[in-house]
């Protein structure tokens, strides 16, 4: 379902050109659950941002859903972040204005549903992470775990063909951080897609595969098998 | 952003810049109050002006007689052409496009009196098509010289307002008996209060206006001081104009083409010069009003960039949710509108209010009586909003083009 061949990143930062990917080559396969890790500046977040659209490679190909991801004009990279990617960040990037329930809203408003069908899956979404009785809450009046399964639902909320998770669990306490994973390994088992970044062997041990980055390369995993 | 969302975020940056919000809606509100007074007393001076044009006549033109200046038919030049009755009734039977037309004798000097007053002044015989062609209306219970009078050369008097007051002061005047020339006369209306610009021998609140049957009885003109007449239709005035030339000149035998055979004043003419010439002031006034609305503009379009920079975060979520460039910039246009048409609501209510304290306070003086009635109208309702509406439209569009291009990359990054 994603195929990256040969993907090269490389930023400009004045004169000095810095190689954040160096030649990545990763498949990633419907219904897959894999973890990506490695240090600090190996271009984890790097390699997500352009699983995710949100940059695209210096070098190399992509493919998501047989779609050149690279050929497309930035409305219709839009359309693809919303409908076929859900992100979920770290620290949450909730709009701290919004209830719960319109944070979850805010995929469908811009795909263009009607507000009837954009209540109907808000809710059900809400109801699948447990939030339920909490959707007129903002989130500062929700804890951090609860934060991120608002995110959680928001990811999901176009049905996308994968998730792609930044370290969820990384401002959690374990308690919550081990419920947010439990979330995804339900989500996982119902047919989902997820890629998930993280620090935590603990964590990664519950995904299908890992794959391995340092220094910008693929140094293991990245064929499923 | 749709709906309540979009508000919220609104009222959200509202309240964290509250200082800076409140200060530029309010400079959109000065921009205004300035931009719609200023165009107000445009309209009021408008007004005023019309309707001081209109004193002397709506839609009129005034002939005297002429000299011609080219030969004709054997005739030399340096003829003089005078009008009579006979003019009257020519034009009437012959140029039916013409609405209402007459003739005016005039006198200089007639000593008039009333009780131990006495005055003198000038006296005008009239027909009744004056009162509307000349706007000679009649105040509250007075009426002007009608078509018995003149049949019957009734000794009637309709007096110019300021002239009532010199002969009668506070009395009065209907009914009462003056004496012009050692003759006994009855008054029969006073004029209406008006503004008149533009005039020819004195006044209209001045003069004395009599039947022109009976004043050509007691002092005997044969030629009158000059014709009025008044062209059904306005659009076709230079036709009409020409059409006089043509039918005056077979009678008195002048060249149509003579121009100086008559002695035109047309009034319809000067008057759309005037219109002209009002229309260009109207705008100098917009556009010194525009001028301060765009400074305030200035503001809000610094406000925004204000907001493109603290919610550089929250854009970079929502392209990451899938926020096309035009869901971006809408938010930013939108909320520039919003304050423009805030402060542009608080303005024009600012402005209707003290416009209405200002129309409130009688106005004595002359020259005040052109520029102390400002005068709100729909067009300017109606310009105002557009400029505010560009306003704010120009000022939220730069800064939300720097929205639309936040890299979500960079935006994202510092988890």
């Amino acid at each position: 379902m994603i195929e990256m061949k040969g993907i090269k990143k490389i930023y400009t930062i004045g004169e000095m050109k810095v190689e954040a990917l160096r030649g990545i080559d990763l498949e990633i396969n419907k219904n897959e659950f894999i973890s990506i890790m490695g240090p600090s500046g190996s271009g984890k977040s790097t390699l997500m941002n352009l699983i995710g659209c949100l940059d695209t490679p210096s070098e190399g190909e992509y493919y998501l859903e047989g779609i050149k991801v690279a050929d497309l004009h930035h409305n219709k990279l839009a359309e693809v972040r919303n409908q076929k990617i859900g992100f979920v960040f770290q620290s949450f990037n909730l709009l701290p204005y919004a209830t719960a329930f319109e944070n979850v809203e805010v995929p469908l408003i811009f795909k263009g549903e009607t507000s009837r069908k954009r209540r109907k899956r808000a809710e059900e979404l809400l109801e699948i992470v447990g939030l339920k009785d909490r959707m007129q809450h903002k989130p500062t009046e929700l804890s951090g775990g609860e934060m991120q399964r608002v995110s959680i639902a928001r990811a999901l909320a176009n049905d996308p063909s994968i998730i792609l998770a930044d370290e969820p669990t990384g401002n959690l306490d374990s308690v919550s951080g081990s419920e947010i994973i439990e979330i995804f390994v339900n989500l996982w088992k119902q047919g989902h897609t997820i890629a998930m970044i993280t620090h935590d062997k603990d964590i990664s041990v519950k995904t299908q595969r890992i794959v391995k980055l340092k220094d910008g390369r693929v140094v293991d995993g990245g064929i499923a098998s | 952003m749709k709906g309540f969302l979009f508000l919220r975020l609104f009222l959200r940056d509202f309240k964290r810049q509250r200082k800076k919000m409140t200060l530029t809606t309010l400079a959109i509100a000065w921009g205004t109050f300035s931009i719609v007074m200023l165009l107000a007393f445009g309209e009021g001076l408008n007004r005023q002006l019309t309707k001081a044009k209109h004193g002397l006549g709506e839609g009129i033109v005034i002939m005297w007689g002429g000299q011609t200046t080219i030969p004709y038919q054997g005739l030399g030049k340096g003829r003089r052409i005078r009008f009579t009755e006979e003019d009257v009734e020519l034009i009437k039977a012959r140029i039916p496009e013409i609405k209402n037309v007459g003739g005016e004798y005039t006198r200089w000097g007639v000593p008039m009196s009333y009780g131990k007053r006495s005055v003198t002044e000038m006296i005008t015989g009239l027909y009744p098509c004056y009162e509307e062609m000349r706007s000679h209306y009649p105040d509250k219970r007075g009426r002007f010289i009608n078509e018995l009078d003149l049949q019957y050369k009734r000794r009637v008097v309709f007096l110019g307002n300021g002239l009532k007051e010199r002969l009668l002061g506070k009395e009065e005047a209907v009914g009462k008996t003056i004496i012009i020339n050692n003759i006994p006369f009855t008054v029969i209306g006073v004029m209406q209060d008006k503004l008149q610009m533009g005039a020819y021998g004195g006044m209209d609140k001045d003069k004395a206006s009599i039947p022109a049957t009976t004043f050509k009885t007691i002092w005997g003109h044969e030629y009158f001081n000059n014709l009025v007449y008044q062209p059904g239709n306005l659009e076709k005035a230079e036709e009409t104009k020409k059409r006089v030339y043509q039918v005056l000149g077979a009678k008195h035998k002048f060249d149509p083409k003579d121009v100086r055979a008559l002695s035109i004043w047309d009034v319809i003419e000067d008057e759309k010069i005037f219109n002209k010439i009002l229309l260009g002031f109207s705008i100098f006034m917009g556009v010194i009003g525009g001028m301060t609305l765009l400074i305030a503009g200035v503001g809000v379009a610094n406000i925004m960039y204000a907001a493109v920079k603290q919610r550089t975060r929250e854009i970079g979520v929502k392209m990451a949710l899938g926020a096309k460039k035009k869901d971006i910039m809408s938010q930013f246009i939108l909320e520039s509108l919003i304050i423009a048409f805030l402060g542009g609501g608080i303005g024009i209510l600012f402005t209707t209010i003290v416009i209405r304290i200002l129309q409130a306070i009688p106005v004595k003086s002359e020259g005040l009586q052109f520029l102390g009635k400002p005068t709100i109208s729909w067009d300017i309702m109606i310009i105002t909003i557009i400029i505010l509406g560009m306003v704010g439209l120009f000022s939220g569009f730069f800064p939300s083009r720097r929205a639309a291009t936040v890299n979500p990359v960079e935006s994202l990054r510092y988890e």
